[in-house]
């Protein structure tokens, strides 16, 4: 670190002029994923905006904003962050624990090499084939639920948990905490270990040294993870939507209600306004999480 | 940079052209002039003879149809009879749709000739885009009940049927009541098809509860309360039944439509259905004509179809009640055995209006959710 640090900033006095004159070329390169971000982030989003303030007929109106403060959308949002937050707390608990015992193993042992892999594809594994996964499993007639009923003698049509939030929990956990040990990982490793030998050194117990050592280091890094698992879960559709079918306990599902109804017409404004407030609860997450972020970095760098 | 710009316009200007080039070419004179008379043709006579329509319709060669499950009231066997008797490409896209996709399609393909040239949609959402239809009265349009069509023609109820509950007899005792479900021996049994905020089979089945429930078609409220107290009871499933789930005897007790259930009767030994005869709560879905149908002759032809007399008798083949059954039965050419076969319903049918479909659907949006979960 020391070596590369007095170079950083040498890099961008050596090349005043040209860097000037070349500085159109690379911005060029960037244009494809201007036009990606404008159609698929910036376009979307002014959409969702516009439409929230908008009645049926087009022109303004606060209507549709009002309707959120309805007991069926407050509740839905109530019942989004309860899911986003536990989902969250239990991946990020037992991420970390996950994350600490691979880092404890040598970097080339084949568990540690298993573990990481095994999470990298199992942090993506959300979706339909999740959820069906879990049907097959411990739904009504699932595999488990048989197994359990011939051998403990419970109900062998099971209970109806899995298909409301007590069940979303557990199927958003099973992505969630490979995620946490995805990204927690990085910040475990940099836990170095001179650290730990200047605390023994000074006379630091085992205790201590995590208590007023580790912890306060690893602190931001946890939280930005688990706020980072946050908004994953609260932005998550398909999942939910491929394992609940009655009643919209979730506001992205209550889009859906709102886009698809037969019998109640004329929702899609409301469909954007829900959206908007989707977009503002994700924005406050991704604000608190590049505050912590650099809170991270000031440690670390 | 000044060669690359004008090579960039030189390349959309290509591509501009291109485009155009793929433009469907301009129908020949003979041609748009026929299907812009069929377009606007309200009766066969306007074509001339059945046998003109049938001409015109056979010259488009194609039929786009939307949102028609094969399982869903003989559909499959309507579609394929229509195509082999007048040598017509029936094109079915998305069979599972919703009414509302059916016209989400029409807006979005508007002037292509992938648009739905006739709709097949419930209630409120045909109700709410009558703009869209093109009226027209098929020869059998005066044996069709008043209350069952608008006098344009703009639409037609087609078929329909009552709420019904089927169950599998083998695994569940008889049902006489709605009470039944409450009992015990459901635990983790029934299910409904769809959310009823969503699904208008579903929104009738908890209308059904409610009139069961000493409510009517104007409080719903008695309904939501039964369901509540199925969840309650814990035997309210909240999966959503389709035919898989059926045969594999995950939902042994769906509530929906009657003709919904009898299907379900041929897959499923000791399947049965009951309707409840304080609660006949009928629906009829609506038949349309796009007024922008690519194939507007063709599109004539398969309504001319669907309310004729094999018409009729083929959706009855599929456990759905045609439109025009009592006026068959007097004339005696309604299949009288297959009739015989549905689920009898005594007392007068209950259809609720569309004003009072809304006011219900208000109180279902913010209540349901609360009430099953």
């Amino acid at each position: 670190m020391t070596s590369t640090a007095p170079l950083a900033p040498a890099a961008p006095d050596s090349k005043p002029g040209r860097g000037r004159r070349l500085s159109v070329g690379p911005s060029w390169g960037l244009l494809p994923f201007l036009v990606f971000i404008g159609i698929f982030l910036l376009i979307p989003t002014v959409t969702v905006v516009v439409g929230a303030f908008q009645n049926e007929a087009g022109g303004f109106s606060l209507e549709k904003v009002q309707a959120l403060g309805g007991d069926t959308p407050l509740r839905a949002l109530r019942q989004s962050i309860v899911l986003s937050f536990t989902s969250a707390l239990v991946g990020a608990v037992l991420g970390a624990l996950l994350a600490y015992l691979v880092v404890t193993a040598p970097p080339s042992s084949i568990l540690r090499r298993a573990v990481t892999s095994i999470c990298g594809v199992l942090a993506q594994f959300g979706g339909v084939t999740l959820a069906f996964a879990w049907i097959a499993t411990l739904g009504f007639s699932g595999l488990l639920t048989d197994l359990m009923a011939n051998a403990f003698g419970t109900d062998p049509n099971g209970s109806s948990w899995l298909y409301e939030l007590p069940g979303l929990i557990l199927v958003y956990s099973y992505f969630q905490i490979p995620l946490m040990v995805i990204v927690f990982l990085p910040a475990l490793e940099g836990l170095r270990p001179q650290w730990r030998e200047a605390a023994v050194n000074l006379g630091a117990t085992t205790s201590q040294y995590w208590l007023q050592v580790a912890f306060p280091l690893l602190r931001p890094a946890f939280l930005g993870s688990a706020l980072l698992l946050f908004a994953n879960a609260f932005a998550a559709y398909a999942t939910a939507a491929a394992l609940v079918s009655q009643g919209a306990p979730i506001t992205p599902l209550l889009i859906r209600s709102a886009l698809t109804s037969e019998v109640v017409l004329g929702q899609a404004n409301f469909g954007f306004a829900l959206a908007l407030e989707m977009i503002v609860v994700v924005a406050i997450v991704m604000g608190l999480y590049a505050w912590l972020l650099r809170r991270t970095s000031r440690w670390l760098g | 940079m000044k060669p690359i710009t004008s090579l960039v316009s030189v390349v959309a200007l290509i591509s501009t052209a291109a485009l155009a080039g793929c433009a469907p070419p301009e129908d020949n004179s003979s041609d748009s002039a026929g299907s812009s008379d069929a377009a606007s043709a309200t009766s066969v006579a306007d074509f001339g003879t059945m046998d003109d329509l049938i001409a015109a319709a056979q010259e488009e060669g194609e039929l786009n149809v939307i949102a028609l499950p094969p399982d869903w009231a003989n559909y499959a066997e309507i579609i394929s009879t229509f195509a082999d008797k007048y040598d017509i490409k029936v094109n079915s896209a998305q069979p599972d749709a919703a009414s509302q996709d059916e016209i989400n399609a029409a807006d979005q393909l508007k002037g292509t000739d992938r648009a739905p040239d006739v709709f097949d949609l419930g209630q409120s959402v045909a109700l709410a885009n009558t703009d869209m239809f093109a009226p027209y009265k098929v020869e059998t349009f005066d044996s069709i009940p008043e209350e069952f069509k608008d006098a344009d023609g703009t639409y037609v109820n087609d078929y329909g049927g009552f709420m019904s509950v089927g169950y599998d007899s083998t695994v569940v005792p008889e049902i006489d009541s709605l009470e039944d479900l409450l009992g015990p021996e459901f635990k983790g049994k029934v299910a409904l098809n769809g959310d009823p905020t969503q699904a208008g089979a579903a929104f009738s089945g908890v209308v059904m509860a409610s009139v069961v429930n000493g409510g009517s078609v104007d409080d719903i409220a008695p309904g939501v309360e039964f369901f509540k107290k199925l969840k309650a009871a814990g035997n309210f499933l909240p999966v959503d039944p389709t035919a898989a789930t059926i045969e594999s005897g995950q939902t042994p007790v769906v509530i929906d439509w009657d003709y919904l259930n009898a299907a379900e009767a041929t897959n499923v030994e000791g399947w049965m259905s009951y309707v409840p005869a304080e609660a006949p709560i009928a629906g009829y879905y609506f038949q349309a004509i796009n007024a922008d149908a690519p194939h507007p002759a063709a599109a004539r032809l398969w309504q001319e179809f669907l309310f004729s007399d094999e018409g009729q008798n083929l959706w009855l083949a599929g456990g759905a009640r045609p439109v025009r059954a009592e006026a068959m039965a007097e004339a005696g050419t309604l299949d009288q055995e297959l009739y015989d076969a549905l689920p009898e319903v005594a007392g007068e049918p209950i259809i609720p209006t569309n004003e009072q479909t809304e006011l219900m659907a208000a109180y279902l949006a913010d209540n349901w959710a609360k009430a099953i979960s």
